[in-house]
């Protein structure tokens, strides 16, 4: 068993670790794309006066996306690769792999519309932003939730 | 007809540039193609032709006149306290700055042309950027971009957050509190009224019309065209008068190319300039350090595939 305890976690400790400290700036840099940081006095905190600037959090955004990105096909694919005849998805795991599929594909969108060039219709410009803002909104509770009861994205099978 | 660009000519571009928006409802690979500049309306503004007269400005005012704010009194009170109120309603004849009243102003040059004294005078506005930081950073697409080139903000959707203006390299949009979306919603917690700026008369254009300021000036400042002709012409007329062409790069491109017959650094250290009153500034594309991030977004997931096919793989070759 204890030589089967990598295969039993998908991802290592320090992978863990960075997906929290990615979501956690992807968070806070999005919700810093609204102008509320500077408006709550949350910008005034010595040290988080960055959050009320705009290019540098939508800079640090696109970072983190990055990151994330690499990060999430790296344990998707290890874990189809290696880990999927030992572990299944949990039904939490396959709602929190929905989430984050929708928040990455309407991120993706919203990078699109922000090169020169690109031109989508102000309706689709409302249904993304609305969406993206609504699917991390969900993203947080059901995680939120399931780091309360306990609940993993994968199982033994 | 005075202007450089015909009529017919404009209206052909107005045509391509409604075409334009009603394919542009889906994104498609079209869109993604890269920019359209015979879609995109500029508008060349001959600094030397202009008399500082301010027919645009009162042109501007009236066309405009039933999208300026009414806002309701007394204003929510904001919470936290030092949430500004901008109320501008009470000073709506202010025409010597931008305000949500006053979308065009003259701004004022004392400068030398060969060795003679003189006043430069300059209607200033939203230049229209080619990629609108202040569209596409709202956070709330209440900002809008149309296919001719025209930027603008929807005053139902505005929530009068003042990003736009923050995004601007120029200041442009200016808060009219106490009107908008946002009086329905949480008035005292989130939002404080709508953003307003020129919006290049889009009603107007939209029907092949042309924008009130360049169809009220006597001089034929502005000429409105396809931005790949204005700037043809621009540079053609900054050669012509041994001038100085400003918005052809600002900002990454721009929709408003000013021409010069002096340096726009000279015009820059005259004009007045702070709150409502623009530069004439150099900018740098403001969109374009997180957009080069794009590229490495696709190569992103590609790396994280090919790391986990590797842990797979490379242990298989070693045996």
């Amino acid at each position: 068993m204890n030589q089967n305890l990598a295969y039993n976690r998908v991802i290592s400790r320090p992978l863990r670790w960075l997906y929290l400290t990615t979501t956690f700036f992807l968070m806070l840099t999005g919700f810093g794309q609204m102008p509320i940081f500077k408006r709550y006095y949350i910008a005034d905190i010595p040290g988080l006066g960055w959050l009320a600037e705009f290019f540098v959090t939508h800079y640090i955004h696109y970072l983190g996306a990055i990151v994330l990105l690499a990060l999430v096909t790296y344990i998707m694919a290890d874990y189809f690769i290696l880990k999927r005849k030992a572990r299944r998805m949990t039904a939490s795991g396959y709602i929190r792999v929905a989430l984050l599929t929708g928040i990455l594909i309407s991120g993706g969108l919203l990078v699109v519309r922000n090169l020169t060039g690109t031109n989508f219709s102000p309706e689709f410009i409302i249904f993304l932003d609305v969406t993206h803002l609504g699917l991390v909104m969900l993203f947080l509770f059901a995680s939120l939730y399931c780091l309360i009861r306990k609940k993993h994205w994968t199982t033994e099978r | 007809m005075a202007q450089q660009i015909s009529r017919r000519s404009f209206l052909k571009g107005g045509m391509a540039a409604a075409a334009g928006v009603a394919a542009s409802s889906i994104p498609g690979t079209e869109a993604l193609a890269g920019p359209d500049e015979s879609k995109q309306l500029a508008t060349l503004i001959d600094i030397s032709k202009c008399v500082g007269c301010e027919a645009c400005v009162d042109a501007c005012s009236e066309a405009n006149a039933a999208k300026y704010p009414d806002p309701q009194k007394p204003f929510p009170k904001m919470i936290p306290d030092r949430v500004p109120v901008e109320d501008w309603s009470e000073k709506r004849d202010v025409n010597d700055r931008l305000t949500p009243y006053n979308w065009l102003f003259i701004q004022h040059a004392d400068v030398k042309i060969n060795g003679e004294e003189r006043e430069l005078t300059i209607p200033r506005r939203c230049m229209h950027c080619v990629n609108p930081p202040c569209v596409k950073l709202c956070p709330w697409g209440a900002a809008k971009r149309l296919e001719n080139g025209i930027s603008r903000i929807d005053s139902d959707l505005c929530l009068g957050g003042s990003k736009c203006k923050k995004v601007c390299p120029w200041d442009i949009p200016q808060r009219q509190t106490g009107t908008g979306l946002y009086l329905d919603i949480m008035p005292s917690m989130a939002g404080n009224g709508v953003m307003y700026k020129c919006d290049r008369c889009y009603q107007k254009v939209a029907e092949g019309e042309l924008p009130a300021c360049i169809e009220a000036c006597p001089e034929d400042v502005q000429t409105i065209g396809p931005r790949e002709e204005i700037i043809k012409k621009a540079h053609a007329l900054a050669r012509e008068i041994n001038g100085y062409v400003y918005g052809e790069n600002e900002n990454g491109g721009t929709n408003t190319i000013y021409v010069s017959p002096v340096p726009f650094e000279e015009l820059n250290r005259s004009i007045a300039k702070g709150k409502g009153k623009p530069h004439l500034n150099p900018v740098e594309d403001s969109m374009a350090r997180a957009n080069n991030l794009a590229a490495a977004m696709i190569i992103a997931p590609v790396a994280g595939i090919a790391a986990a096919v590797g842990k797979y793989f490379i242990p298989l070759f070693k045996n």
